[in-house]
């Protein structure tokens, strides 16, 4: 098993959203985060004083999914949540050693 | 006219009262106006400055700026009522003070008359004035300032800074004797708040972290409604100082108006060169910046006069906000000073320059042939400046050691004024 996280604009989950229903994954967990990366964060000036935002909002979703379809997964959303623009976000790939379901106690592949 | 009106109201408040003479001067129609611009200019506290300063505040002292508003016009209020109204047009003595012959408004009864229209709807229009002056004061020291030391300070600004300095002006004192023009309060009002406020910011310090950590406005949108209640209240503050519904009036009105938005255009435009971006609290900040300046010369100054004060005072406006004070450092938070202080010296300038004997025969400036009136508008803007430095420097040290320091303690600070000082929060979000 694999955890998928991935750092993406928050305009762009809908659309992630529904790309990754597309190809049968069907649960998920997003947050709210800020961060930044290449990109960087903006100015903004009130009344002469000069504040940089350094994080700016992003959505962090994050998937585990049996190793067999990561790839098709990362691609999944690699498409729905591109824009060519800098700051489209990044995707980690993580190993998941164990999951549990807590209703029914099952574990592994089962649970997810 | 506005002073030819209110040397009859001091002759009139000197004489005792005398049922003829009350009816045959009160004019229903003057009366009627001016009480709707008391109501008008009353909004602009609590309502327009509450939002204006409370939207520029950080997130966590935007109800502090609110209480200290409220308790400002709460205080000024009864101040006035009680001495105020007496030291600013009880009968004068030496040019200097009032009398306190109408202490807790003696000797005024429904029948007294100031000009044309009650004494009671004359002292609460002047109270309105009282009340925003000591308030824009606080835009100069929001996020650090002690609820309690704001308190006396109030108290003792309203009763030695502001009733002296209306009473010289509009209660028959010297600077009116010499012949200083201040249709609605540039230099009792704007210029004395922003002197008043520097003083005091200077007193307090910076607040912590100032020029090193960001410090977000909490929400520019209430800033933009403030100051639209601001605009519209100040129809009020101006037309409503010609004491009458006449024609004066009504030029002082389209006046207040197109600087106001030429104010506003202009602090627009040349952020948006100079800085990229045309801000609302830029466009924001230049309609007070307009509004502050025709304020002295809203009665004597003809329409293209205006334009050019409002364009001139949203430039100032910006230049000393966001390019001077950077360079000299100092911490003026709302920037009450940077807007009133500046705008309104260059209103009272202005008004010396361009007042209009066609307009109003009470006013003639240099470009209508009277040099002197420029000279006679320095010396009221210098010695206004000096009396507000001098007498709230007093009054800040008398208050520091009232109330045990001007400064709330450094955690309070930090963790913000709402919760630290009041127990509450302006926004619930979740």
């Amino acid at each position: 098993m694999k955890k998928i996280e991935a750092v993406i604009k928050p305009f762009k989950l809908d659309d992630v959203k529904e790309a990754l229903n597309e190809i049968g994954i069907q649960g998920m967990t997003i947050s709210e985060v800020k961060g930044y990366g290449r990109q960087k964060g903006h100015k903004e000036i009130y009344r002469g004083a000069e504040y940089v935002v350094d994080f700016i909002p992003k959505i962090k979703i994050e998937i585990v999914v049996e190793a067999d379809r990561v790839q098709q997964v990362v691609n999944c959303i690699r498409e729905s949540a591109n824009t060519g623009k800098i700051g489209d976000g990044k995707i980690f790939v993580i190993p998941v050693e164990e999951a549990l379901r807590v209703r029914t106690g099952e574990t592994g592949p089962d649970a997810i | 006219m506005r002073l030819n009106r209110l040397l009859t109201a001091g002759i009139l408040s000197l004489i005792p009262f005398s049922p003829a003479l009350a009816s045959d001067g009160l004019n229903s129609g003057d009366t009627a106006w001016i009480i709707v611009s008391t109501a008008l200019v009353m909004m602009m506290t609590p309502a327009g400055l509450a939002l204006f300063y409370g939207g520029i505040a950080r997130y966590k002292n935007l109800l502090n700026t609110f209480a200290m508003t409220l308790v400002a016009y709460c205080l000024a209020s009864v101040i006035w009522m009680m001495w105020g109204y007496s030291i600013a047009f009880g009968p004068d003595i030496g040019g200097i003070t009032g009398g306190l012959q109408h202490f807790f408004m003696a000797g005024i009864g429904v029948d007294s008359l100031s000009g044309s229209i009650p004494t009671y709807v004359f002292a609460l229009f002047q109270m309105t004035f009282a009340c925003i002056t000591v308030a824009l004061v606080l835009g100069s020291v929001v996020d650090r300032m002690k609820f309690s030391s704001w308190i006396v300070f109030t108290i003792l600004w309203v009763t030695f800074i502001y009733a002296p300095v209306a009473h010289w002006v509009w209660g028959g004192g010297w600077m009116a004797n010499m012949g200083a023009l201040d249709f609605a309060g540039g230099t009792v009002v704007h210029i004395n708040a922003g002197v008043a406020g520097l003083v005091l910011a200077l007193v307090l310090g910076k607040r912590i972290g100032y020029g090193k950590e960001a410090m977000f406005p909490s929400s520019i949108a209430l800033t933009a409604l403030g100051a639209a209640l601001l605009w519209f209240g100040w129809f009020g503050f101006n037309a409503g100082s010609q004491l009458a519904a006449d024609g004066v009036a009504g030029s002082a009105f389209l006046v207040t108006n197109t600087s106001a938005a030429a104010g506003a255009l202009t602090w627009m435009i040349i952020e948006w060169l100079v800085n990229k971006k045309p801000t609302v609290l830029g466009m924001a900040s230049g309609i007070v910046s307009g509004l502050v300046a025709i304020t002295p010369a809203a009665g004597f100054v003809n329409m293209p006069a205006s334009l050019i004060i409002g364009l001139v005072a949203g430039a100032l406006g910006f230049y000393s906000v966001a390019k001077i004070k950077p360079k000299l450092g100092y911490d003026d938070s709302l920037d009450a000073f940077g807007v009133h202080g500046v705008c309104g010296i260059w209103g009272a300038l202005a008004t010396g320059l361009f007042a209009n004997p066609a307009v109003n025969e009470a006013g003639k400036g240099l470009f209508y042939g009277n040099p002197k009136q420029l000279w006679i508008q320095v010396i009221s803007i210098v010695a206004t400046a000096v009396f507000t430095a001098i007498g709230t420097l007093i009054i800040a040290y008398i208050t520091k050691a009232v109330t045990g320091g001007l400064r709330v303690e450094q955690e309070d600070e930090i963790i913000g004024l709402d919760n630290s000082i009041h127990g509450e929060r302006g926004f619930e979000i979740q």
